[in-house]
């Protein structure tokens, strides 16, 4: 079989898995809609604003897309190496390349499912707007500005058993969520914290959402940004399988 | 015959601990090969490096005369964790079909199932099976994609009899069929249940490669154990493979313990050579045991009067009835 189809099938059993405990999913499906739901919908000098409505309808989808990559991989990866099922798996003839991209699909089918409650009730309780093309422009900037999380959840997952793993997920979720202004808008942020918050892969991804659904002016700063943590990530992660693969019987 | 398999002077490393040691060995097409020998003995290491997920620190591992990195080599190959590791969400038909969904010419999950009396339990989730039921499956799943080598780690590790009985006949008839197969284990038993050949490890090394019978009449071992006040003399006698001494502080009446191929003849030599003894018994050596004379008996003909030491507790002791023959 090729490593395309093999990456569906080692997919398709991922979300089924996942699926049959579903309420491992609620914490990363439900809370960016139920955010929107309390604490923007009801601003309505937010809600009402179709700039800054949009923008905050963009940041809980980031938020969505973030949390699902720092979980699914920071804990799914900290989970298979306590597990004797995947080393099993790798003895079965599928390259390393169809399981990783298997990881890939899986969490993007629930990202993408927890995105669509978000922009349902953007769209319907606030004035958030955009023409269908920017929204598919949104959802490619979205797919390119999750990478940094994926890593960062690889990272986690090869380098902490599984207790560790959640624990450390959610302060990284939470800090880079706030850090990043995606539950208050980096307009209310003081200078020292927006001059922060541009380091961090949140703010960065924001920006880059935003750029591609409302249009303007892209700033260096974030494609560079997310350029770096991309690069830097996928070296750490690197360097932490290659380590794992000797240490994890010894 | 042609060899499916081979590993050439492999090693493997972990740090400080050399799990395989210079190992040289063939696996032929169509054999039954046991792999014996006491936990951390290097036998799941070996496994590892014929499964592709280590490789060797030094020599080289073929797999079809592919490395077992490649993974059409691993098109050929069945293997089954060590530990009962099922998904515990998925159930057994899913479990069966993902796992065959690998293979170019899986075989039928509902046949597989027959084969390995699963067929009721295909609807249940892999959580919800017994200890008996995920060790089946487990073996199971070896046999899925037709291979034409398959290993076994530890097959029937925390089994019942009866539950062991059921998977050695499956295995069998799927060696029948035409499958080679390396099964490891600790249990004597097993071994000689499936095995044509034999190959015995000991930290890390192969101490011994024959047939069966041959191992059989090598391993089996029986432990005296008595009280005397001459160690040495006893130690001494013809016959004594090997003596180990229990709490060695105790000096006035130390405990023996001897190990020998032939006890009734030892004890016969004992009695009339009028040495003074007692609290006499005799039992079946454990595996451990076994080997640890196996590998001694190699070298320790010079030193047959120093090699009483004192004895490794009584850890052995409780595995002794498993593989007591």
């Amino acid at each position: 079989m090729s490593t395309m189809s093999l990456a569906m099938l080692h997919a398709k059993y991922n979300l089924i898995e996942t699926a049959r405990i579903p309420i491992a999913l609620i914490g990363s499906l439900v809370f960016p809609a139920l955010a929107l739901l309390f604490f923007v919908v009801p601003q309505r000098t937010v809600a009402n604003d179709p700039l800054f409505a949009t923008q905050a309808v963009i940041s809980l989808a980031v938020f969505a897309v973030m949390s699902n990559a720092l979980f699914s991989f920071g804990l799914t990866i900290a989970e298979n190496r306590e597990k004797p099922w995947d080393p099993y798996l790798r003895t079965l003839p599928a390259p390393g390349l169809s399981r990783v991209l298997a990881q890939v699909f899986s969490t993007g089918m629930l990202g993408l499912a927890a995105i669509i409650p978000v922009i349902v009730i953007g769209g319907i309780f606030t004035a958030a707007e955009a023409p269908p093309v920017r929204i598919l422009a949104g959802f490619v900037a979205l797919a390119v500005s999750a990478l940094p999380f994926m890593l960062i959840g690889i990272c986690i997952g090869y380098s902490m058993p599984s207790k560790a793993a959640i624990a450390v997920v959610q302060v990284v979720m939470f800090a880079l969520a706030f850090a990043g202004g995606l539950f208050l808008p980096p307009i209310l942020f003081a200078d020292w914290l927006n001059t922060l918050s541009k380091f961090t892969p949140s703010r960065q991804a924001r920006e880059f959402v935003i750029w591609a659904v409302q249009g303007g002016e892209l700033e260096w700063w974030v494609w560079v940004g997310i350029l770096v943590w991309t690069v830097l990530g996928f070296a750490a992660a690197l360097l932490l399988f290659r380590r794992d693969e000797g240490r994890r019987y010894h | 015959m042609t060899a499916l398999a081979q590993l050439e002077h492999a090693s493997r490393r972990f740090g400080d601990v050399l799990a395989v040691d210079d190992v040289t060995l063939e696996i032929e097409a169509g054999s039954m090969l046991g792999l014996l020998g006491p936990n951390g003995a290097g036998k799941t290491t070996l496994i590892s490096l014929l499964n592709g997920l280590r490789r060797p620190t030094s020599g080289s591992v073929t797999l079809l005369g592919r490395s077992p990195q490649d993974v059409r080599s691993r098109q050929s190959l069945g293997s089954t964790p060590q530990e009962t590791a099922l998904p515990p969400t998925l159930r057994v038909g899913e479990v069966i079909d993902f796992v065959g969904k690998h293979f170019e010419q899986p075989m039928q999950t509902e046949a597989l199932a027959e084969e390995f009396g699963l067929t009721p339990l295909l609807k249940r989730q892999a959580g919800a099976l017994s200890g008996g039921q995920k060790r089946r499956l487990s073996v199971a799943l070896a046999f899925v994609g037709r291979p034409k080598l398959v290993l076994l780690d530890e097959p029937t590790t925390g089994l019942d009899i009866d539950a062991r009985h059921t998977l050695w006949q499956a295995v069998r008839r799927q060696h029948n069929a035409g499958a080679t197969v390396v099964v490891t284990s600790h249990y004597l038993e097993e071994i000689e249940a499936l095995a044509e050949r034999v190959v015995v490890m000991s930290g890390g090394r192969v101490i011994a490669d024959d047939t069966l019978q041959a191992i059989v009449g090598k391993v089996g071992v029986r432990q005296i154990r008595l009280r005397t006040p001459e160690p040495t003399a006893v130690g001494a006698l013809p016959g004594v493979a090997r003596v180990e001494t229990v709490g060695a502080d105790s000096a006035d009446a130390g405990e023996l313990l001897l190990y020998t191929a032939d006890s009734d003849q030892l004890i016969r030599e004992l009695v009339t050579s009028g040495i003074r003894f007692a609290d006499l018994a005799v039992r079946g050596a454990s595996l451990e045991e076994a080997f640890l004379t196996l590998t001694e008996s190699d070298r320790a003909h010079a030193t047959r009067a120093s090699a009483t030491r004192p004895a490794r507790g009584s850890a052995q002791a409780a595995n002794a009835q498993e593989v007591t023959r």
